[in-house]
């Protein structure tokens, strides 16, 4: 019985070590403090580049801030998250909402009970108001799929492939909807359920260029599906013969654009999401002003020229 | 023969043990160590981070319950020497039929529950079915429905509705008999009256200003409750439960003795596959849509409830009681973590160096109690 003890004791000194530092760091109850709670999964790399803004943010405005997320990226998982966060109490809550079903629940709990929101990414103005969240931060997807539209369609697209590696977020599938809308034509089977393999994507988009040789153009929705297709197009040989649009930066499309493999990369400033709420919230709670309205922080088109920053900041802040 | 047998109490053939090692000798031992030791440790490094007000014990246990619901069907069928790694596709795809027949479809909610309990049960009939007929391990098996049944979950909504994600079906609860079985709370009138008497905290503004933050305790718990000791009934006192040990044990002499280990361990997936559609229609119900992603990786959060827990991963040893326990630690510091303000990318970390060190723990006390080298 005296070894139990001991293995207790010492377990519990191992365990208890590395928190003594967080803990202490969770006493400073003066600082404001917000949590960012995202519905992307562990392995999507392209929301590094909203938790360096929000440690920026952080960092220049004085607050505590938290980036959280469910790590399968299951949506029902991401409700408890943010159930959790408005029981610990911040000032603020900077939160996606991918489904609203899922979401607005918790959301307008936190609302209630006296945590101010701010939506970001995902959802649309309109759902950001009916949940009682302060604003919108984002790039409303549907439109910006229907600009890419309407710009490959006046240069001369008339069919595509769409690489969805997260097809089961509806605001995915809105961009190629909106996409296919904008071009004028049927969406149908030019949407493909891609994964999030590399080595899957690749292939299976190798696999639909080669039944579908005469696909005009690719749209893929992030790093996580541009990456392996640069690869795929490279192999096959339809690299900078293609018309390649994506959406989101990161270094490889970059590269891609500069090369000019990809014709334009769609930004939607993913730094300014994570960043702006952070200041709006920090300055709505310290002096009371507030935006009249919600912020746009895209659609951009990137293309060759004027990348020289984008460049150099690509995946971390751009 | 010759002599007659003394006092039974003195019988040669069972081994002399004080009342308070008897005691021990309990596979949920480890986790009521465990239990002890997580609490104790968030209490003293989370106290003040409303960890434990009526919002954040809601919160942790919700997700501790939902973690039980699987762990009472992985334990069990772990006890009786077989895996279901298609538990988590199981979820997705029982809430995902459920939203196809009520709102696709259009049928009553009730009916739409009740086939897919009977369709998704039916599938775990035959998991059960293969692993004994074919003799292949129940690991393989399952995995293949693991993709199979993901699939369905992709391409059924995907073919009906041109979306991965079906929404309304809330609306088309409303007012049926069956849906708050699963989906509803209860405890509101005592929850008004902590709220009004300051015992919890209230909303402060907006349509339900007033009202308590905890307004009832979810279904959820109560199915999480109730699956535990319906489970812990069923495996310590039953003649049932005695099959179910000896045919994780050793399926061959207790088929000898005639256990009809066949029966059993097909009952054991249904089970499981019925603990799954449990979580998946309290969870369609509570949030309203089902997704093609819900569930993920949740049949290894099982397994490691129930490995926390205490059972043999070798089966034929465990308790629902320390599977309960096993959920319970997991829930906590799974959530626990986030209320201690643990670096978000370290996070994962932290909960593997738990684990494991529950685990480790647990093997411990058992080798100590039980004298197993």
């Amino acid at each position: 019985m005296k070894s139990l003890v001991k293995q207790l004791a010492l377990a519990t000194a191992l365990v208890a070590a590395p928190f003594a530092g967080t803990a202490a760091l969770a006493d400073g109850h003066a600082k404001l403090s917000y949590v960012l709670v995202s519905h992307a999964p562990d392995s999507d790399s392209w929301w590094n580049t909203i938790k360096n803004g929000i440690a920026l943010a952080g960092e220049q405005m004085d607050v505590e801030v938290e980036y959280r997320n469910p790590p399968t990226g299951d949506l029902a998982d991401m409700a408890r998250i943010i159930e959790q966060a408005a029981a610990a109490g911040p000032n603020g809550i900077i939160t996606t909402l991918s489904d609203p079903d899922v979401l607005s629940g918790p959301i307008r709990a936190a609302v209630d009970a006296g945590i101010d929101v701010i939506i970001m990414n995902s959802g649309t103005p309109d759902q950001a108001r009916e949940v009682g969240a302060l604003m919108y931060v984002g790039q409303p997807e549907y439109d910006a799929g229907y600009a890419a539209g309407l710009r490959a369609k006046g240069d001369g697209v008339g069919s595509f492939l769409c690489v969805n590696h997260y097809i089961s977020s509806p605001s995915s599938t809105a961009r190629c909807q909106g996409f296919a809308d904008g071009l004028g034509v049927e969406l149908g089977n030019q949407m493909i359920d891609s994964g999030q393999d590399p080595a899957e994507i690749k292939n299976k988009v190798l696999a639909y260029l080669s039944a579908n040789s005469d696909t005009d153009a690719i749209l893929t929705l992030g790093p996580t599906s541009a990456d392996p297709t640069l690869l795929a197009l490279e192999e096959n040989g339809m690299a900078g013969d293609i018309y390649f649009g994506t959406f989101d930066l990161g270094a490889e499309i970059v590269k891609g654009i500069k090369a000019g493999v990809i014709n334009w990369g769609i930004d939607q400033q993913p730094f300014l999401q994570a960043y702006l709420p952070v200041v709006v919230l920090a300055n709505y709670h310290r002096y009371g002003v507030l935006p009249g309205n919600n912020i746009n922080s895209g659609p951009g088109f990137v293309t060759d020229s004027g990348l020289e920053l984008v460049e150099k900041y690509a995946g971390e802040f751009r | 023969m010759s002599q007659a047998a003394p006092a039974p109490e003195a019988d040669e053939r069972v081994k002399e043990m004080s009342s308070l090692r008897q005691a021990l000798i309990r596979p949920e031992l480890g986790g009521i160590c465990g239990t002890v030791l997580v609490f104790t440790f968030f209490a003293l490094t989370a106290f003040d981070s409303g960890m434990f007000n009526a919002q954040g014990v809601l919160n942790w246990s919700v997700v501790s319950a939902q973690f039980m619901i699987i762990a009472v069907g992985a334990c069990l069928l772990m006890i009786a020497g077989e895996f279901d790694l298609s538990v988590g596709s199981m979820i997705g795809f029982a809430g995902m039929m459920i939203a196809i027949f009520s709102v696709t479809l259009g049928w009553p909610v009730w009916f739409s529950i009740l086939l897919t309990f009977v369709i998704c049960t039916a599938i775990g009939a035959l998991n059960g079915f293969i692993v004994i007929r074919t003799g292949l391990p129940s690991f393989i098996v399952t995995l293949a429905f693991l993709f199979i049944l993901r699939g369905f979950t992709i391409y059924f909504p995907q073919t009906l509705e041109r979306k991965t994600i079906i929404g309304g079906i809330k609306d088309a609860a409303e007012g049926d008999w069956l849906a708050p079985i699963f989906g509803g709370k209860i405890g509101q009138g005592l929850f008004q009256w902590l709220g009004d008497n300051g015992i919890i905290g209230v909303f402060e503004r907006g349509t339900r200003a007033g009202q308590p933050v905890v307004d009832g305790i979810p279904m959820l718990i109560v199915w999480a409750i109730g699956l535990v000791i319906v489970g812990h009934i069923i495996l310590t006192r039953t003649r049932f439960g005695n099959w179910i040990f000896a045919a994780g044990g050793d399926a061959e002499s207790a088929r000898n003795s005639g256990v009809p280990v066949n029966r059993v361990k097909i009952l054991m997936f249904m089970f499981t596959a019925f603990c799954a559609t449990v979580f998946a229609t309290c969870q369609v119900m509570e949030f309203g849509s089902a997704g093609a992603d819900r569930g993920l990786l949740k049949e290894f959060e099982a397994i490691i409830a129930v490995v926390i827990g205490g059972a043999l991963l070798t089966g034929g040893y465990g308790s629902v009681i320390g599977a309960a326990l096993g959920a319970l630690i997991f829930g906590v510091v799974q959530q626990g973590l986030f209320f201690a303000g643990v670096e978000s990318s370290l996070f994962r970390v932290f909960l593997g160096v738990i684990l494991l060190f529950a685990v480790i723990l647990n093997t411990y006390i058992r080798r100590m109690i039980t004298g197993e080298r």
